[in-house]
């Protein structure tokens, strides 16, 4: 698979995830792709945490609207039954458990449910954003992002990189597999038959438990 | 009452040295007539707390590029390179906050609470130095309120007593942010009499609004 490739897979495999009725909120880059993948005829509200619920596509070119811009400021739309907000009711949302899913990229993740994604220190500070609120609010918080950074391993036992919080991470989902994180460690649900078990391992650093019922990730 | 003043006198008010705020996110909901403004004038070594730092050209980040804070209260300055050139050549104190946090501290300084718990932060670096309560088995952090001394915030439409109607998603920090300041200047698009705004559809009242200039259409 080529980066497209993966991205989309690891996309629609989110997508997956949502139901009828969920309030989602997806972050910058790659999770944002899991909106062209929603599942047919479901009502699901994207939360935009600079103030909106009910995140529609991006404009027709010439009908941008600088007033309506997503958490990345880029010009988007709002679905009809939208509504906008301001920031403390938009983190009300966030921080109060309004919202059923949040899909976040990771620098790091480990298998306490740990994750580092918001600064690299001495290289990269550029201040969390709302990720810590997110990531400690959402009911559900699901890692969207390429198993490895070009071979070296995300998926740890335990972060090197400052928190974006300690403890909540549910679910990652990677172009080798889909994994669940729990009290005993990280389970692999499913892998992507693409991948052997023993190539996951190798990618991950963390040990991962293998269970019985394991099955073929799709999409 | 008289609450508007020409862009002049709203740029003459904002000194050295000032606390200010600024409502926006990414540019968004920016005054950026003000901004504009502030940045010919020069006035500098203030403190900003504001969501972000916008983008180099637009918005707020003007004003970064222009080196006219001493100290940003931000939750996210990742696509204004410059705050964090000079974050790291130490030319200007900048304190990073979740998104959450600074709107609690926001609307808690105006709203004349002593502080907020947040369960945000804990386990990070954030809590470094903050005071933690554990209630009912989970930890907070005690977070303290902001105010400033002036805040320079956009609306859409305003009436002559300040009360504001937003469009879109510029509603951001600038309510918040209008009850936490000594000065509340809004920047709208058009200001109508008193009684054309339907009550309904007011979300700042006008007596948190101390003085309104007219931007223009945007």
């Amino acid at each position: 698979m080529d980066k497209n490739m993966i991205k989309e897979f690891i996309a629609k495999r989110v997508a997956k995830m949502l139901k009828d009725g969920d309030v989602v909120n997806l972050g910058i880059g790659m999770p944002t792709l899991v909106a062209n993948y929603l599942p047919e005829g479901a009502n699901i509200f994207l939360q935009s945490e600079n103030g909106f619920i009910g995140v529609g596509p991006a404009p027709e070119q010439g009908k941008e609207n600088m007033n309506i811009v997503n958490a990345g400021g880029q010009c988007v739309t709002i679905l009809p039954g939208g509504v906008f907000f301001d920031s403390a009711t938009s983190f009300s949302i966030i921080r109060g458990g309004h919202v059923d899913m949040t899909v976040l990229g990771a620098l790091q993740v480990d298998e306490k449910g740990n994750l580092a994604n918001w600064m690299i220190p001495g290289k990269m500070v550029p201040g969390m954003g709302g990720a810590m609120d997110l990531v400690t609010g959402a009911k559900k918080v699901t890692i969207a992002m390429e198993h490895t950074a070009k071979g070296a391993h995300k998926i740890l036992k335990q972060c090197t990189l400052p928190l974006t919080a300690a403890h909540q991470v549910d679910y990652i989902v990677t172009e080798m597999g889909f994994m669940e994180v729990t009290k005993e460690g990280i389970v692999l649900r499913e892998i992507n038959p693409e991948f052997t078990v023993e190539e996951v391992q190798a990618a991950t650093e963390a040990t991962l438990i293998i269970p019985e019922d394991m099955v073929q990730m799709e999409v | 009452m008289h609450k508007q003043i020409t862009m002049e006198q709203a740029v003459d008010m904002v000194k050295d040295g000032m606390t200010i705020m600024v409502g926006g996110f990414l540019g968004c909901g920016n005054p950026h007539r003000i901004i504009d403004k502030l940045v010919e004038k020069g006035v500098k070594d203030l403190t900003l707390i504001c969501n972000d730092t916008s983008f180099p050209e637009f918005g707020v980040g003007k004003m970064v590029v222009n080196k006219q804070f001493k100290k940003i209260m931000a939750s996210h300055v990742g696509t204004n390179p410059e705050t964090g050139r000079q974050m790291n050549e130490k030319e200007t104190e900048v304190i990073l906050i979740p998104q959450g946090t600074l709107a609690e501290q926001v609307r808690a300084g105006g709203a004349g609470l002593g502080g907020i718990l947040t369960p945000t932060g804990v386990g990070t670096v954030v809590e470094e130095g903050k005071q933690k309560i554990e209630l009912d088995g989970i930890e907070y952090l005690l977070e303290r309120p902001l105010k400033a001394d002036i805040a320079i915030i956009a609306a859409q439409t305003a009436d002559k007593f300040g009360n504001l109607v937003y469009f879109g998603a510029t509603r951001n920090f600038n309510h918040l942010m209008a009850t936490a300041a000594e000065i509340v200047i809004a920047e709208v698009e058009e200001i109508v009499e008193v009684g054309e705004l339907d009550p309904n559809h007011v979300v700042t009242p006008g007596i948190f609004v101390t003085h309104l200039v007219n931007g223009g259409a945007n």
